[in-house]
């Protein structure tokens, strides 16, 4: 559950916040990609700082570690996979082994961080008007923004109905793993059929605020590149260019063997 | 049979919704709890069935601290009937329905079947026993999910709100129920903002303001008077209005029946004719 | 010419034997401010959804009559054309809420018919200030009360300046302050900007005072109409057990019983009723 606290927007007021999505989106993909290309670890973990400042920027750093220990377990096991794997198949040494499962783990790590970013620092509706403007099908970003403005009414729903249940006897805390599971119907279904019901109700709701009534739709508000949007594409395609240069060009050294040259 | 002692309750979102409320319901009364949406009254009402646990103070039921009670426990002895019955239903038949809780509260299948039968009587659903409950009406509906929690037969009734979305013809029958049940003895618990379902029924009223208790009394006392309801931002009820207009000739003020309101005036009037 | 016309309507939904309202006649004209009311089960919802085309378009069933709405004969207009004459806030204000902000949300019928931005910008605001909600414009609709919730709603109707407002029990989730604020922000709109209002509701005691005329069903038909004064003074009313005002049952209780209460003025208020009463005490 941490994880996903980590990721729910929060209304702050920041330089990184008023980004344009798409802009910001650019970045994180660009990040993806040069996570991706790259195996070496000094250039997973300039990848992972290059993003430190943006959490410091958009003031999100406890939001930003929650999500992170979210993840601990995960990056445990990828590390472990990758060292024993590596082990078994490979002739290393040891330091060369250690590197790369750490390597590896980075390169999650700095995936899960530059997407928590992204979601800690735009909100939902942004993200709807960026879909929108992106020539995304209206229906479908409609559908998006539906669905996260209820997901907590129907949180809330979720509770009044195990309360409702619960003051009829339910316990759900009783029983073996099957009738744990057969305790959960009394709550799914009225879940689900008061979701249908709603559904039906907003369609209604929608037909008598004319929808579908034309099909240029024009919207309250538009996203529009400011000063901040062109300095962080600059800085994604300077980023971008280095990287790709380094990959081509520069042969990039492990971690022993810096370690060994101090020596 | 139910004693709140001194209790606080915040919720994980922080907001606290019960600042020091303190209260005695004795087996047999029949109280109202009334106040703005938000004064408190539905988290007050959770307590008495352990759906909330205090976060200071104590809550008593039938003299079993609810710390120490499980909410299945409980609610054997407190019934609540939730505001939205489609918040419960889930069976593929009215008759499962009913027999869910009986179920969860371990009865026997003898046992069952003559409280599922003896419940769909009651409310006037026998017709529907074979019936999804998706398909009844909206009043229905909410008969169903009274009947399902009058089958186990609790000592304590709480109603949240019943009377929304009624009409005239639908709030006086569940007036007639509610006698019907206070006459078996039952306590009875209704949480409303409806003054003039109040005023029809009489019982002892419980006024909440922003998680307090600001009032407690009979009806003909707490409706009456101006400066509590207005604490609690609560209209009176039309009569009470009316007399309120009529206390400079020396009409009293405490009405707020319909047909008290009617016997006092025909008597003033007399008086004054023989003069 | 009336605004909104039903010549012999009746509507049976698909898949039922009894149709839902039958034979209605019906007239209302523009500026008027009605009240439906009637016992559960009555049609009024059924009644509602002809005049913004939601039936037919929406709800299936067997349309016989016709339903003329601003000249437009409803099953021959789609509904968001219809949309624009007619439109309708419901009974729960949650579900007619969409967006993640107010004025978002209130720009929505706006964005739906492809209004430039800076119409659609000027009457946002001003369908939010006429509302009272302008404050609340960057909230989300989750964070409001219900009262303010069904603000929004009328808000976003208001903004698509539409000449009829239908409103299904608009305030049945509302404690009686927040419905008395609803009817008040209702009856704004109706004197200053002469929308047509047809309130479908219950509670007469909050509601009657407000409305020019008074329609009554009853098993799906119409059984009353004429102005709330007579409608709810009268024996009919009584037995067919709409929500009259107790200050009037009290009013019709003692004039029955004798007291000298002047006749040709039916209360419908309790300060009203109090007069009349005293009126009778002082006057010998």
């Amino acid at each position: 559950m941490s994880f996903f606290e980590g990721l729910r927007f929060r209304k702050i007021s920041s330089p990184i916040h008023d980004l344009d999505p798409r802009v910001k989106f650019i970045f994180v993909m660009a990040i993806f990609i040069l996570a991706v290309i790259f195996w070496e670890l000094p250039a997973l973990i300039i990848l992972f700082i290059l993003q430190i400042p943006f959490i410091f920027l958009a003031r999100v750093s406890k939001q930003w570690l929650r999500s992170m220990k979210g993840t601990a377990f995960l990056a445990a096991l990828i590390f472990i996979t990758n060292f024993v794997f590596r082990f078994f198949y490979g002739s290393e040494s040891l330091a060369y082994l250690l590197e790369q499962a750490t390597a590896m783990t980075f390169r999650f790590i700095v995936l899960i961080s530059s997407f928590s970013i992204f979601f800690l620092t735009t909100s939902p509706d942004m993200l709807g008007l960026a879909l929108e403007q992106s020539r995304f099908p209206y229906e479908f970003c409609f559908a998006f923004t539906t669905a996260v403005r209820f997901v907590p009414v129907m949180a809330d729903e979720a509770q009044t109905i195990m309360d409702a249940q619960k003051a009829r006897g339910l316990e759900l805390e009783k029983g073996n793993f099957l009738k744990r599971v057969r305790n959960y119907i009394p709550i799914l279904v009225p879940l689900i059929v008061n979701a249908i019901r709603r559904s039906i109700e907003l369609a209604e709701a929608m037909e008598s605020r004319a929808w579908g009534a034309t099909k240029k739709r024009t919207s309250l508000y538009v996203l529009k590149l400011k000063r901040n949007d062109y300095l962080l594409i600059l800085l994604t395609a300077a980023v971008f260019a280095v990287a790709i240069y380094i990959k081509l060009y520069v042969p990039i050294p492990s971690i022993s063997q810096l370690l060994r040259l101090q020596f | 049979m139910i004693e709140v002692r001194n209790v606080y309750f915040t919720y994980p979102s922080g907001v606290e919704a019960l600042k020091g409320v303190s209260l005695r319901i004795d087996r047999g009364e029949f109280v109202a709890i009334m106040g703005q949406n938000g004064a408190g009254k539905t988290t007050l009402v959770k307590h008495f069935n352990g759906l909330l646990r205090p976060t200071k103070g104590e809550v008593f039921v039938d003299g079993v601290n609810t710390k120490d009670a499980s909410v299945a426990t409980l609610a054997r002895k407190v019934g609540y009937v939730f505001q939205n019955p489609d918040h419960q239903l889930f069976c593929e038949t009215v008759e499962q329905e009913i027999a869910f809780a009986l179920k969860n509260f371990g009865f026997d299948e003898e046992s069952i079947k003559r409280r599922v039968d003896w419940a769909l009587n009651l409310l006037g659903l026998s017709q529907y026993r074979e019936s999804s409950p998706f398909m009844l009406s909206g009043g229905e509906r909410k008969r169903l999910a009274l009947a399902s929690v009058l089958a186990w037969d609790p000592e304590v009734v709480i109603l949240d709100e019943p009377t929304i979305g009624q009409d005239y013809a639908q709030k006086e029958k569940l007036r007639q129920f509610i006698l019907q049940l206070r006459a078996q003895g039952k306590t009875i618990v209704i949480v409303t903002h409806d003054v003039e379902f109040v005023a029809d029924c009489s019982p002892r009223v419980v006024l909440m303001a922003n998680g307090r208790i600001v009032a407690d009394g009979k009806a003909e006392k707490i409706l009456t008077n101006p400066k509590l309801l207005a604490e609690a931002s609560v209209i009176p009820p039309q009569v009470t209005q009316i007399f309120m207009e009529l206390e400079h000739l020396g009409f009293p003020r405490e009405v707020v029946d319909l047909y008290e309101a009617r016997e006092i005036i025909i008597k003033r009037f007399k008086m004054k004719v023989k003069k | 010419m009336a605004l909104i016309e039903a010549k012999n309507l009746t509507f049976t939904y698909a898949g039922r034997e009894k149709p839902s309202i039958e034979d209605i006649n019906l007239s209302i004209d523009r500026g008027e401010f009605v009240i439906l009311t009637g016992p559960s089960g009555c049609g009024k919802t059924t009644l509602c959804r002809c005049f913004n085309g939601l039936i037919p378009h929406f709800y299936n069933g067997e349309l016989k009559g016709e339903v003329i709405v601003a000249g437009l004969k409803v099953d021959e207009h789609p509904t968001y054309e219809l949309a624009c004459h007619v439109g309708m806030v419901f009974q729960n204000p949650e579900n007619q809420l969409f967006a993640l902000s107010v004025e978002k949300d209130v720009a929505f019928g706006l964005e739906n018919l492809g209004l430039p931005r800076e119409e659609i910008r000027k009457r946002v605001d001003w369908a939010m200030k006429m509302t009272g909600i302008y404050e609340l414009r960057e909230r989300a609709p989750y964070e409001l009360s219900g009262g303010q919730q069904q603000r929004v709603a009328i808000a976003s109707i208001l903004a698509m300046q539409s000449e009829v407002m239908v409103l299904d029990e608009p305030t049945s989730f509302l404690d009686p302050l927040g419905a008395k604020q609803i009817f008040d922000v209702i009856y704004r709109l109706n004197r200053e900007l002469g929308i047509t209002v047809i309130l479908v509701e219950h509670r007469l005691d909050l509601a009657a005072n407000y409305a020019t005329r008074v329609i009554v069903m009853n098993d799906g038909k119409i059984v009353m109409d004429g102005p709330p004064k007579k409608i709810l003074s009268s024996e009919k009313a009584k037995l067919i057990g709409i929500g009259i005002p107790k200050a009037t049952r009290l009013y019709q209780i003692l004039k029955n019983d004798g007291i000298p209460l002047r006749r040709n003025k039916t209360p419908i208020t309790p300060k009203e009723v109090a007069e009349l009463i005293v009126e009778a005490f002082n006057h010998d």
